[in-house]
């Protein structure tokens, strides 16, 4: 098992993609910038944060699958590496949170 | 044992082999080496200085506490002292000691690999630490440190005089040598195994040191941005854990504990993995539930991040999140169990060399047992609510950070003495000094237990005259307890110079790190080794070496 | 790892005999202890994704700060919000944005080996991160000016909505939210600091010749460096300026 994880990838032509494809990507991303800064201004109720966490979150996505070349040739464990930095920062604000949401005193 | 005829080892007598020691001399070879076994040298010694520092700042608490009055040191003295103990003690000694001096030296060798895969790295991290080691040591002669290692605000932030931006900077760097140090090693065991050195014949040290890389590669950061945080509230006002301006002091507690409760885990879990080559070795035999051992050091790895708020029972915290975080301090006890009853279970039937290394292995599985089971009482709510910020908890972590790590520490580093030098230690001073250790040091912290559970609160420089027994009885095991420690510091030079040579692998011990010579070369191996055996594999290492006599 | 050479006798044989070590023609970046360029560059990506996740838990940190304090203080958060100049925030974003494609575009430069366009796209890297530092500028400048930095001379009263009516808010932990800001901002910038110091080293040691297709490491984690320091102002941006915009 370790073998294959250390030498199946020869991952030497890992940029896949074309000028052309990141120049895309980059308007994609000003575009949800641009969206992200004109939904702040219409009134959602709650949704507001959601909606602005999701577009963030669509625009890190982008960034770390097509400029940071986590997706295509990259091996597994750059992903789990990735996931493995959100999932302890998730700890940390959801047990976080487990105590602040619930003091009675508030 | 003598060197054998057919044996390939070097005979003892011809020129000494090139070896990492003597390849390169001078000052210059050393501060600007990029070999980890070097490195590892660098950090045994620096750790060693801070150790004696911290060592003496426990003697001077234990002192003071030998009257009921608060004679020798003043109030405020007494707090600067037993915050430098701390803080030393923890970031500079504690949470380096193993993987940097043992795990340095060993990760590599044990995989099979040539060097760390970041030797200048590795080096960067050494600097960081003295660095941090000396900015400390700064502060610390410009008056010094009072708030207790934990810094806690707001009187960090707020209200005490003493310099806590130098020694947070101080720790901050401490913590990114830590995180440079855990980086290195990961890499190296993703990327630099030899081949046929697969995960599941990785020797548990290794397994240990991974699970460590990672806590401090997850938790060291947020510990960082929190003394940056308490940094700027105290320089320019930036009041994150400010009350008056709605911040939450306890905030601070959660945060720094996110980290500094996993840290105890990044100090005690290279030590268990120690525990484990040492009874595989003096049992001869291989480690029951191999990958039972090795998932637990994940298992405590993730399961510490889970927990830290029992540190904070009484500080305020929901009740409804005292009881998840109680619940889920219970889950760390099974990964823990996992290893006692496995190491137990070797043992069953195994035919034991009490050599000086097993000995302390002995005191690891006891003292660590001690020390893990009142640390179950700690996460009751019921029984903390009592004892919190008494000598109950200080005799608890005690006897995990001191009877656990220093245990699993000393062990390893007279095991792995003969590797590292070349030279074997006096077996009798060492079986004389860890008899000392183990005595001495249940002297020392057993009866805290007892004078926690009648009220004696921490950090205190009087105390009632009816506790000064018991406190006499903690300071004259805390003698002992030095002496201890003095002994191996002399012995351990003494063998520089005057130790048996031994051989390659003295103690008949399975692991790749005894295939090389001792002490290795600079590269480790001179032909890169290829694994074709599982972990631990004694039996089917010849019988007849088993009867070398340890002491030579 | 890509080693098929004899197999070494039973376990207990031990591995001393002095070996001549056949070193092939070693690439010059390729340091001694590895036993291929693949593995070097493998061992440096790990390296540079586990640093990363290191940067990820140090703002984690703040963000986590952020997150409880926002709950909490929520009226006065979206009244600090509101004082945040968004068409900065906005132009630096877009800034961030244009210059992480010039980041990827620098590392296909490199990796087809054109040095010319591989320093040029550097370059521009830098002077974009130096602009986004210069508009950052501006608004701490603002803040400055409005009292708005945090200590004994921050003021925060007056708060009006767009229909003339006073917001009530509690000016301490208005500050609070001022805190947060200058520290999670201040944190990024100092990031972005490093980043462009970085850049400006590649960009000098491109310019030289010192990246061909077979070794752009430097490049690439510079890269995901900057990358990562680029997607946490993804998030600051509408965490901190645009809360609450449509009261």
């Amino acid at each position: 098992m370790a073998e294959h994880e250390d030498t199946t990838h020869v991952e030497h032509e890992h940029t896949t993609h074309s000028q052309i494809f990141y120049i895309a990507i980059g308007v994609a991303l000003l575009i949800l910038t641009a969206t992200t800064a004109a939904v702040a201004f219409v009134n959602l109720g709650p949704l507001n944060p959601v909606v602005a966490l999701l577009i963030a979150t669509i625009k890190a996505a982008l960034v770390v699958i097509f400029f940071m070349h986590v997706k295509g040739a990259s091996e597994k464990l750059t992903s789990a590496v990735v996931v493995s930095g959100f999932f302890f920062l998730a700890i940390l604000l959801t047990l976080s949170l487990a105590d602040y949401l619930t003091r009675s005193w508030r | 044992m003598a060197t054998k005829a057919a044996s390939p080892v070097i005979p003892v007598n011809q020129t000494p082999k090139l070896n990492y020691l003597n390849n390169g001399h001078g000052l210059k070879s050393w501060l600007l080496t990029t070999d980890h076994k070097r490195i590892a040298l660098l950090y045994l010694v620096s750790v060693s200085i801070f150790f004696f520092i911290g060592g003496i700042f426990a003697m001077l608490i234990r002192l003071e506490l030998l009257t009921p009055e608060g004679d020798l040191l003043s109030a405020d003295n007494y707090n600067k002292a037993f915050t430098q103990h701390g803080m030393i003690m923890v970031f500079f000694f504690l949470i380096p000691v193993v993987p940097a001096v043992l795990g340095n030296f060993l990760v590599p060798l044990m995989i099979g690999a040539k060097d760390l895969a970041f030797p200048r790295i590795n080096l960067l991290s050494w600097y960081l630490y003295i660095t941090a080691g000396i900015l400390f040591l700064h502060c610390m002669l410009n008056g010094g440190v009072d708030t207790g290692w934990t810094f806690y605000s707001p009187f960090s932030t707020e209200y005490t005089n003493t310099n806590i931006v130098e020694a947070g900077i101080a720790v901050f760097i401490a913590g990114f040598s830590s995180i440079f140090t855990g980086l290195n090693f990961i890499v190296t065991v993703h990327r630099m195994r030899a081949p046929g050195m697969t995960w599941d014949r990785l020797p548990l040290f290794i397994w240990a040191n991974y699970a460590t890389s990672l806590i401090m590669i997850l938790g060291t950061p947020v510990i960082a941005i929190t003394i940056v945080l308490v940094a700027v509230e105290r320089l320019f006002h930036l009041g994150i854990f400010d009350p008056r301006l709605g911040g939450d002091p306890l905030l601070f507690q959660h945060l720094f504990w996110f980290y500094s409760h996993p840290a105890v885990y990044i100090m005690i879990l290279p030590s268990m993995g120690v525990i484990s080559e040492l009874i595989a070795c003096f049992a001869r035999k291989r480690i029951f539930g191999y990958k039972f051992v090795a998932i637990s050091s994940m298992a405590i790895a993730v399961f510490g991040f889970l927990v830290w708020a029992h540190h904070m029972f009484v500080a305020g915290i929901s009740l409804y999140a005292a009881m998840i975080f109680s619940f889920l301090s219970f889950s760390v006890g099974v990964p823990s169990a996992v290893k006692v009853f496995n190491w137990t279970a070797t043992l069953y039937k195994a035919s034991i060399t009490y050599a000086t290394p097993m000995l302390y292995a002995f005191g690891f599985i006891g003292l660590f047992t001690i020390g893990g089971l009142t640390g179950l009482m700690l996460a009751t709510i019921g029984i903390d609510v009592h004892v919190t910020d008494t000598y109950f908890v200080v005799a608890h972590f005690h006897y995990v950070m001191v009877g656990g790590v220093l245990m699993g520490y000393l062990g390893g580093l007279h095991f792995w003495w003969p590797k590292i030098t070349g030279r074997m230690y006096p077996e009798g001073w060492a079986k004389l000094s860890a008899l000392f250790v183990f005595v001495g040091f249940n002297l020392t912290f057993f009866p805290q237990f007892i004078l926690g559970y009648l009220g004696m609160p921490r950090r205190y420089w009087q105390y009632p005259p009816e506790f000064q027994v018991l406190n006499v009885l903690s300071t004259a095991g805390a003698s002992i307890l030095a002496v201890g420690y003095l002994l191996p510091m002399i012995y351990l030079l003494w063998s520089l110079r005057y130790g048996p040579i031994a051989d390659a692998n003295p103690w008949n011990a399975a692991g790749l790190e005894w295939k090389t010579s001792s002490p290795p070369p600079t590269f480790n191996f001179d032909e890169t080794p290829v694994v074709t055996w599982e972990a631990y594999n004694y039996d089917e290492i010849p019988e007849k070496e088993l009867e070398a006599p340890v002491a030579r | 790892m890509h080693d098929s050479r004899a197999i070494p006798g039973p376990a207990s044989t031990t591995t001393t005999q002095v070996a001549t070590a056949d070193h092939e023609v070693h690439n010059p970046a390729l340091l001694h202890h590895f036993a291929d360029a693949q593995q070097q560059k493998n061992a440096a990506s790990l390296g540079m994704w586990l640093f990363l996740v290191t940067e990820i838990m140090f703002f984690g940190g703040m963000f986590c700060a952020y997150l409880i304090y926002r709950l909490a203080h929520f009226n006065a958060f979206a009244a600090g919000s509101q004082q945040l100049d968004i068409k900065m925030g906005a132009i630096n974003t877009a800034v961030l944005i244009v210059s992480s494609v010039t980041v990827v575009l620098a590392v296909k430069a490199a990796e087809v080996g054109k040095r010319k366009l591989l320093t040029g796209y550097l370059v521009v890297t830098v002077l974009l991160g130096m602009t986004f530092l210069v508009v950052k500028g501006f608004e701490y400048k603002e803040k400055f000016e409005k009292h708005h930095v945090p200590g004994p001379s921050f003021n925060f009263t007056d708060k009006f909505d767009d229909n003339g009516k006073q917001i009530p808010v509690n000016s301490k932990e208005a500050e609070l939210f001022f805190s947060l800001y200058f520290a999670m901002t201040g944190m990024h910038a100092l990031h972005m600091i490093i980043g462009c110091g970085l850049f400006g080293t590649l960009a000098v040691l491109a310019w030289k010749g010192h990246y061909a297709p077979s070794y752009f490491t430097p490049i690439e984690n510079a890269g995901l460096y900057w990358h990562l320091v680029d997607i946490i102002w993804i998030y600051l941006f509408p965490l901190l300026y645009l809360i609450s915009r449509h009261s």
